[in-house]
């Protein structure tokens, strides 16, 4: 089933999400990846404000290719997000509630999902021309130098995403599995 | 004795890091399009249909099938009376690549340090592989290779006794290993022989290869058809989400090695199994 998401990701919302679910997203959104995620962390550790209101804000693992002229953006699909492991229950610990990637999750990012009802959202590995066609807008927010892996806003509208790992800890990766396996006995 | 301008090289370097990331080769457009044809689940086909117009777009309007678009791994077959003028070859290969990375909008991704970090901001330095062989051309194949999947790559040095059996379970143990990490479906690569490093040059020279390509030993094209068979029992499906399409491919390239030892490597791909090759 179809559900369309209207951002931001309040508590609320995040609790009728379901692992399987089929979602489309609008609203803005924040891109980060491991560089980026390492200096927000880093400058929560120092007791510093971060570039963005992390309340109930969600994050897209991602570095774009660079926008042609008179594009959005280049290429926007899904980077590996358990690269960012490390970094998610700090974030979630300050309000951050949405993540989108690709790929598993370690069990204490689940364990952290489920205590600050977090929401794991995945997109189509691979499939960053497609994607790229849902980002209305693209602006630049801070860490400049980190080029690809700079933190943007996007604006982004019915963007395609699967639920993978809800507030509850139900993962699509183990059910889907199951599910196709046990259709085969 | 025929000679080849460094700038000519520089030239069609450029050519194939845009052509090999916005337009998926044949083969491997081809496969996905069988495997859609065969999945029965209604969430496995929506991700093969989306991963289709994917690569339809980046083809129509010319830009990057996937945002991460890679190192340019470079392999260059030179031929042994080809004389290289006008300047150094390694120069001429990453100018290639800046340009190419630069006036294709294509993704700077490659760190000055693998500790340190630090972005180059080119894409430089390709990963150069050179070969001598007959002949007075030069083959150019530029692969991007994107580390989503690279990461989830693995090498053994096995012992002669594990024989075929232990080789069958690495493939299948790194493939499930690896889940939904790597963008499936994926391409796997299988180097066995040589030595430690002979076996993953082969591993990722087997990704260079067409997908519908066989071994042309026997033996070995049955090993292939067999593991990919086995891979797509394992249910992990399109991007994980299960299904019969784990993988769309699977090539094992093969060296002689010593009689201690039984090298394997495994270089794991995404769909995005990108190559593009010239001969100047």
């Amino acid at each position: 089933m179809e559900k369309k998401i209207t951002l931001p990701l309040t508590e609320e919302i995040a609790k009728t999400l379901k692992a399987g679910d089929r979602v489309l997203l609008t609203g803005y959104i924040y891109t980060s990846r491991d560089a980026g995620h390492k200096r927000m962390c880093e400058a929560l550790a120092r007791g510093e404000d971060l570039p963005i209101d992390p309340m109930n804000a969600t994050i897209y693992y991602v570095g774009p290719t660079p926008a042609k002229p008179g594009a959005v953006i280049g290429s926007a699909g899904p980077t590996t997000s358990g690269r960012m492991d490390a970094y998610a229950p700090t974030m979630m610990s300050v309000g951050a509630r949405g993540m989108i990637g690709k790929g598993a999750r370690l069990p204490e990012v689940v364990e952290a999902m489920k205590k600050y009802t977090g929401v794991y959202f995945g997109a189509i590995g691979g499939a960053g021309a497609l994607l790229a066609k849902c980002i209305k807008s693209a602006e630049l927010i801070a860490y400049e130098d980190l080029g690809a892996e700079a933190l943007r806003k996007l604006y982004v509208e019915d963007m395609p995403l699967m639920v993978i790992i809800d507030s509850e800890g139900n993962n699509l990766y183990e059910k889907g599995r199951a599910e196709y396996l046990n259709s085969k006995k | 004795m025929r000679e080849i301008k460094t700038d000519l090289i520089t030239e069609v370097i450029e050519k194939l890091c845009i052509d090999a990331n916005c337009h998926l080769p044949g083969d491997v457009k081809c496969a996905i399009k069988n495997c859609r044809a065969c999945e029965d689940g209604a969430i496995a086909k929506g991700i093969l249909d989306d991963i289709i117009e994917n690569y339809e777009i980046a083809d129509n309007e010319n830009v990057p099938i996937c945002q991460d678009t890679g190192m340019a791994c470079v392999f260059l077959e030179i031929g042994q009376d080809v004389h290289i003028v006008g300047g150094n070859l390694t120069d001429a290969v990453n100018e290639g690549v800046r340009r190419g990375y630069t006036n294709g909008y294509l993704r700077k991704s490659v760190v000055k340090d693998p500790i340190r970090r630090g972005n180059t901001g080119d894409n430089t330095p390709a990963m150069i592989y050179t070969e001598i062989v007959p002949g007075e051309n030069i083959k150019i194949t530029v692969g991007p290779k994107g580390f989503g999947s690279e990461n989830m790559s693995a090498i053994r040095m096995f012992k002669p006794s594990a024989g075929l059996q232990g080789i069958k379970d690495f493939i299948i143990e790194t493939v499930e290993t690896a889940g939904p990490n790597p963008c499936p479906p994926m391409v796997v690569g299988v180097g066995i022989g040589g030595t430690f490093d002979k076996a993953a040059l082969l591993a990722k020279k087997a990704l260079m290869r067409p997908v519908d390509s066989e071994n042309p030993d026997p033996y070995y094209a049955d090993l292939e058809k067999e593991m990919l068979q086995k891979i797509n029992e394992l249910g992990i499906g399109p991007q994980g989400f299960g299904g019969k399409t784990t993988a769309i491919g699977l090539n094992i390239e093969t060296l002689p090695t010593h009689i201690a030892g039984m090298p394997c490597a495994i270089n794991i791909n995404c769909h995005v199994t990108r190559h593009k090759s010239e001969v100047i």
